[in-house]
């Protein structure tokens, strides 16, 4: 018997949806240095491209698989340490110092997802928030290597013996292009047949492995995926401090990374830009006014959590949603 | 060979013997129901040749191949698909979307992904497939939360479907539905083709009859009876424990 509606499950359109506004928003801020953005907005800007970076990462296993990390920054620590260490002690020069860094990144979460995919839920939660105390303190304590408590002054990076990203215009540039391309990859990654695998995970795990897939291996290539990106934004914070201090593998860290993640709405792939550009505007915004600002942002995340569990962008879609049913 | 062979199989937690030396043979195109009063260590069993728990003692073979042991998506590869008793479904996505993830799992791997590279329509074609063979088609688009019970069941199958199983086991298909819906769950495992073999276990003794060709009968950890429906049927042992006759008849 022939059905009588067969409704493909996505449109089609949807990449071409959201690809078309985010290539014009990466217009206008590549064009912003040239028609005089002020150099503290492009700083913004940076800081803000960083760390959406970070928190796109972490999406990749809070939003798509389901696994809430309270170590996410740990990966972030690592990859801009191992910048630092290898730009210190052997090269600055980025075509060494980039790939290694990340390399060395996911070569650490190799072992700390096989580990803590194994558990789930709570458990999970613990065992990387562990780790990334783990990271803290081997960043603190040991002096020789990562500087200890004074941090670990990074050197002026090269290509090729040439210095390079010296100046804010060049280092925002660069940014912006490394953003982009990372931002297309991971959407790539989760919107492929792969990225659906880990959304069914998230929704049924105990399904998935009834319909044949291995879960595990799932969960860990979604860790590493996710450590991997985490080391690229902290490969750019180290890059653009030229300075790495054991705050940034800090719990605390990985935990404001949360918060921007769940503001924006985990659920979103864009979502985490929208959190981490709330978070950051209104950090630099309130700080101004008063040192509380960590104050406001509790109570903005507390009136979140409770009104609109998919956070911002998941509350301006069901405005949209309504007033596209309301319109005859 | 044997689609199931389930050798001396027990099951303990602490004391409590859940299961006790069972045997149970299914042959290649079967439709076996496991059937017993509560307790009598169904579920157990089913899960146990599900991979979803570890047995205390005994050994399972699917098909020759020992898979005591194995994890449920391992058994899967082996040709085996299950449904559960309590609906396990991707309440978040579309009906499209459920089956899509259940037949995209035979498309894994560089191999499938060249596979479905080179034909891009396959999954679609087998999503449809599917989705005409549990007749839930017209409804593809709805969200699994705004579905009827009925049809939750019935996705609920395709699932399991979606794998192209040698062999289903079907945990209580037909469990809280309507007489209607029950109707029609029947119809459609009985349009099912006879070379998938099945094992079911039902409280439903009208169902287990239409169904089963064999029927496995538990008590308290064990096999009490073992035969066609007539044999089960005529069975006094399976009257007393199981259909009450005894205590009727008194």
């Amino acid at each position: 018997m022939t059905a009588e509606v067969i409704t493909p499950r996505r449109a089609g359109s949807y990449p071409i949806r959201i690809g078309i506004p985010f290539a014009v928003v990466m217009l206008l801020l590549a064009i912003g240095p040239l028609v005089g953005l002020p150099k503290f907005l492009q700083s913004l800007v940076v800081e803000i491209l960083t760390f959406s970076l970070l928190a796109l990462s972490l999406n990749v296993l809070l939003g798509y698989t389901g696994l809430v990390s309270l170590g996410h920054a740990a990966f972030f620590g690592v990859g801009g340490y191992a910048l630092g260490i290898i730009a210190s002690r052997f090269t600055p020069d980025i075509a060494i110092t980039l790939p290694a860094a990340i390399a060395a990144t996911v070569l650490l979460a190799i072992p700390v997802g096989w580990l803590s995919i194994r558990l789930s839920g709570f458990y999970f939660l613990m065992i990387t928030f562990a780790f990334a105390q783990m990271v803290f303190v081997a960043a603190f304590r040991w002096k020789r290597l990562t500087g200890g408590s004074d941090g670990l002054i990074i050197p002026a990076p090269t290509l090729f013996g040439v210095p390079v990203l010296q100046g804010s215009q060049q280092f925002y540039f660069f940014t912006l292009a490394v953003f982009a391309i990372c931002c297309v990859a991971m959407f790539a990654v989760v919107h492929s047949q792969f990225g659906r695998t880990l959304v069914g995970i998230r929704e049924n795990t105990a399904r998935m492995r009834a319909i044949g897939y291995n879960v595990r291996r799932y969960k860990l290539a979604a860790f590493l995926i996710g450590a991997a990106f985490s080391g690229v934004a902290g490969v750019l914070n180290a890059l653009f401090n030229l300075f790495i201090a054991p705050e940034s593998a800090h719990w605390t860290q990985s935990a404001l990374v949360l918060v921007m993640v769940l503001i924006g709405g985990a659920g979103f792939f864009v979502g985490p830009i929208v959190g981490t550009a709330i978070v950051i505007a209104l950090q630099y915004w309130l700080s101004s006014y008063t040192e509380y600002w960590g104050l406001v942002l509790g109570l903005l995340f507390i009136v979140l959590i409770s009104g609109a569990r998919e956070g911002v962008t998941g509350l301006l879609v069901q405005i949209y949603r309504r007033s596209h049913r309301a319109t005859p | 060979m044997t689609a199931i062979r389930v050798d001396d199989l027990s099951k303990s937690y602490g004391h409590f013997s859940a299961l006790a030396s069972v045997n149970l043979t299914v042959e290649p195109g079967e439709r076996r129901a496991v059937i017993g009063p509560n307790g009598a260590g169904k579920s157990t069993l089913f899960n146990i040749i599900a991979g979803q728990r570890l047995p205390t003692s005994g050994d399972i073979y699917v098909y020759g191949t020992k898979t005591t042991g194995l994890r449920p998506d391992a058994m899967w590869t082996h040709g085996l698909s299950r449904t559960f008793q309590r609906n396990q479904l991707f309440k978040n996505l579309t009906v499209w979307e459920n089956v899509e993830l259940a037949c995209a799992a035979r498309y894994r791997g560089w191999a499938g992904f060249a596979a479905r590279r080179s034909n891009v329509s396959a999954l679609e074609r087998d999503i449809v497939d599917v989705l005409e063979q549990v007749k839930l088609a017209h409804i593809s688009s709805a969200q699994v939360t705004n579905l009827a019970y009925g049809a939750q069941r019935q996705l609920e199958v395709a699932l399991a479907l979606a794998g192209k199983p040698k062999i289903l086991l079907l945990d209580e298909p037909t469990a809280g539905m309507s007489p209607a819906e029950t109707e029609a769950m029947l119809s459609m495992l009985s349009r099912l083709p006879r070379d998938i073999t099945m094992l079911i276990v039902e409280h439903d003794m009208d169902v287990v009859f239409s169904i089963a060709d064999a029927i496995t009968v538990l008590n308290l950890g064990e096999v009490l009876a073992d035969g066609s429906r007539d044999e089960i049927r005529a069975n006094e042992d399976v009257g007393a424990v199981y259909m009450g006759r005894q205590r009727r008849e008194a």
